[in-house]
């Protein structure tokens, strides 16, 4: 007796805490539930979280996120306006606004992603057809590029180092895509509240025409360096040879000039003392003669006199007579 | 249920420091727990009253309890703490109580720990799992396409960075947003693109750097205050920007080629440098050596007609004497170094051809033909 008394509380108890469980239940700070009777929402959705209390058994609970969720696109191959094939990623936040109808048209999140998918998907697809590359690359118009002040001489004449014009730019194409799609998710109970371009990046089949393009840009910047180099190089050695010459050509210039005015100073001096007078004209050219017999007549001259030079004419006779001029009896040879 | 568990994992980006999501049902885990141990107990005391089984239970029950009523928070965290999972508090560090088996439950949030995530590399031994980026198709593959950038000038580079965060605000950061760690990558990814795709690839690549830095932080900062996710981010850094691979080599041909540039202008410098100073030295000398001349010159001539107007002023006075000694004084000079003198009779009449003059000259060629031109 006292056994089954035992047993039966024990029964008692674990059904009321059975009960108890099944009737209470807790809504979390991040979510927000819908009571469901055998499969058909009760009331309004519990928005406010805490411990809250429900009919056992009969009424189940369904738990809806209240955050701010991500959706996150996979990276699709799409051409753009001017025939290029890009892979555009795209991510997504976005909130569900009314439960009910999430819960009614879209029963969990995987459909409500995939559903995400499908619009976001094609609304994007739809967008980059109608734009350039360039407007989903660069977001500001006017912006001017700063420019390497050692490359600015041979990028400007090969129009490098600017940016590709734009119309709208990426946040006015976001905004498109946006706009479309909120308009199309609404039915579904969720709010979009942005969307951004996470990657943009050439398809893998365009990729190598780019990077042509890209080393034939640089080969021509190298090339240019390489001609200025040469070029600048080619001026020194130019700079070299006229510099020389004129220095060198300067210099004999002066020389001649210096050495002319020289010539004709002492040409002066002398003219001045041996022109004075007839005298010292003749006087001039006898001593001038003595000194260069000083040396014309060497070791190796012949010298033939006669004894009727000045010189020798005492080997002959003795008596001085009155002779005026000597010279011209002696022969050099 | 599905999407509880995933926020609850995916809200801890420290890694099992708390259990949030497990707050709204703690019933099944601590069921569990019960079950295993009531089942244990009962076959290791076979034959149990059920009174002893009731025992046994309140004892665990009150363990359990006693077990999950205290937590720690370390110093570098807040603790947030909620009560049948609706906000109750923040706690700051150190030991504290909470009501037990999952009534109160308390996430470790680290607010003061810097915090970073990387793009395009990762840090070898990070145990943070929002540091790198998500592995879908291998960690290479993954962070090659996170690198991978169109600049504005439709060229490519391959970007490296890195995002300092830190979380500042612990209620937000958990309740406001299901990913914020991974909704902070894309912003980062999202922001980081569109202001490369502003620049052209030598921007991005030498000389824009620093501005790309300070742009892509003020719009992450702009964003993550916007979007609210309790995140402040205090850093971007540029890590290596490069090129894509085939194009590495023309970019390093354009270096090449304006050091190139600088080594021909340099070495044409040289050879001008060689020169031209040398040059005008040489110019200054000859035209140095003509003003020499023409000293030596004036002063010579000057020298030659003082002498000679002295010595004119003397011949005035005697001119035949002066004339005759000056004569007779150059030839006795003169005179004796001659080797062969032939002095003959005024009246001798063809001696010429008896003089041996061929053997002289001879000699006069072998030896002596220089000596004439002797000044």
């Amino acid at each position: 007796m006292n056994r089954f008394i035992q047993i039966a509380l024990l029964v008692v108890f674990g059904i009321t805490t059975f009960v108890a469980m099944s009737s209470t239940y807790t809504v979390n700070e991040v979510e927000q539930v819908i009571i469901t009777q055998f499969g058909k929402p009760i009331g309004e959705p519990v928005t406010t979280a805490g411990l809250k209390v429900k009919v056992p058994f009969v009424q189940e609970v369904n738990p809806i996120d209240k955050r701010i969720l991500e959706w996150d696109g996979n990276p699709s191959d799409m051409p753009t306006k001017d025939k290029l094939y890009i892979s555009v990623d795209l991510f997504a936040r976005w909130r569900i606004t009314d439960p009910l109808q999430y819960f009614l048209r879209l029963r969990d999140e995987r459909s409500a992603q995939s559903r995400l998918d499908d619009i976001l998907g094609s609304e994007t697809r739809n967008a980059v057809a109608k734009h350039e590359l360039i407007e989903i690359i660069r977001t500001t118009k006017n912006r001017v590029p700063l420019r390497d002040a050692l490359l600015t001489d041979a990028e400007k004449d090969l129009k490098m180092g600017l940016l590709v014009p734009i119309q709208k730019g990426r946040k006015l194409v976001e905004e498109e895509i946006f706009t479309a799609a909120a308009e199309k998710v609404r039915v579904f109970g969720i709010e979009l509240l942005d969307i951004r371009f996470k990657r943009i990046n050439y398809n893998e089949s365009v990729r190598p025409k780019i990077y042509d393009r890209m080393i034939s840009e640089r080969r021509q910047i190298a090339e240019r360096f390489l001609s200025e180099g040469n070029g600048e190089a080619a001026r020194i050695r130019g700079n070299r040879v006229r510099d020389l010459n004129k220095a060198q050509s300067e210099a004999y210039r002066q020389v001649e000039e210096i050495r002319g005015v020289a010539d004709a100073k002492a040409s002066e001096i002398y003219a001045k003392a041996y022109n004075q007078s007839p005298q010292s004209v003749g006087f001039y050219e006898f001593t001038r003669t003595m000194q260069s017999y000083k040396s014309i007549i060497g070791e190796n001259t012949t010298l033939v006199l006669s004894t009727g030079s000045d010189l020798f004419k005492f080997l002959k006779k003795m008596a001085p007579d009155g002779v005026t001029v000597p010279a011209s009896s002696a022969r050099g040879k | 249920m599905s999407t509880q568990d995933g926020s609850g994992g995916g809200g801890n980006p420290w890694g099992g420091g708390g259990n949030s999501g497990g707050g709204n049902n703690p019933g099944p885990d601590v069921e569990d727990i019960v079950r295993q141990g009531q089942d244990r107990l009962k076959s290791m005391i076979p034959g149990g009253s059920p009174k002893g089984i009731i025992i046994i239970a309140i004892a665990v029950l009150a363990g359990l309890g006693a077990w999950t009523s205290y937590y720690t928070v370390p110093s570098d965290s807040v603790a947030v703490v909620q009560r049948f999972g609706a906000y109750l508090k923040e706690v700051p560090p150190g030991l504290h109580f909470k009501l037990p088996l999952g009534v109160d439950d308390a996430t470790i949030v680290p607010v003061k720990r810097q915090l970073k995530q990387e793009f395009g590399f990762t840090t070898p031994g990070a145990r943070d799992p929002y540091q790198r980026s998500r592995t879908r198709n291998g960690a290479r593959e993954s962070q090659k396409l996170e690198t991978q950038m169109v600049t504005g000038d439709l060229n490519a580079a391959l970007v490296e960075w890195v995002v300092q965060y830190r979380i500042s605000e612990p209620v937000k950061f958990l309740f406001e947003v299901r990913e914020p760690s991974e909704t902070l990558r894309y912003v980062s990814e999202s922001v980081m693109r569109e202001v490369v795709g502003d620049r052209t690839v030598d921007e991005v690549i030498t000389i824009g750097r620093q501005e790309i830095e300070t742009e892509a932080l003020t719009k992450m900062q702009a964003l993550s205050t916007k979007y609210a996710m309790g995140i402040s981010i205090d850093q971007v850094q540029l890590k290596n920007i490069n090129p894509p691979e085939p194009v590495q080599d023309s970019f390093n041909e354009v270096n090449q080629a304006q050091q190139e540039k600088e080594k021909l202008i340099n070495e044409a410098r040289r050879d001008y440098n060689k020169v031209i100073p040398l040059a005008e030295g040489e110019k200054d000398q000859r035209i140095r050596e003509a003003d020499g001349y023409r000293l030596k010159r004036i002063n010579e001539a000057q020298g030659d007609v003082a002498r000679f107007t002295a010595l004119f002023a003397e011949y005035t006075k005697a001119p035949e004497v002066t004339l005759r000694r000056i004569y007779i004084e150059t030839l006795q000079e003169v005179m004796p170094a001659i080797r062969s003198k032939v002095i003959v009779d005024e009246a001798t009449r063809g001696i010429l051809p008896f003089l041996n003059l061929d053997s002289q000259n001879l000699g006069a060629q072998q030896a002596g033909t220089p000596k004439k031109e002797r000044p």
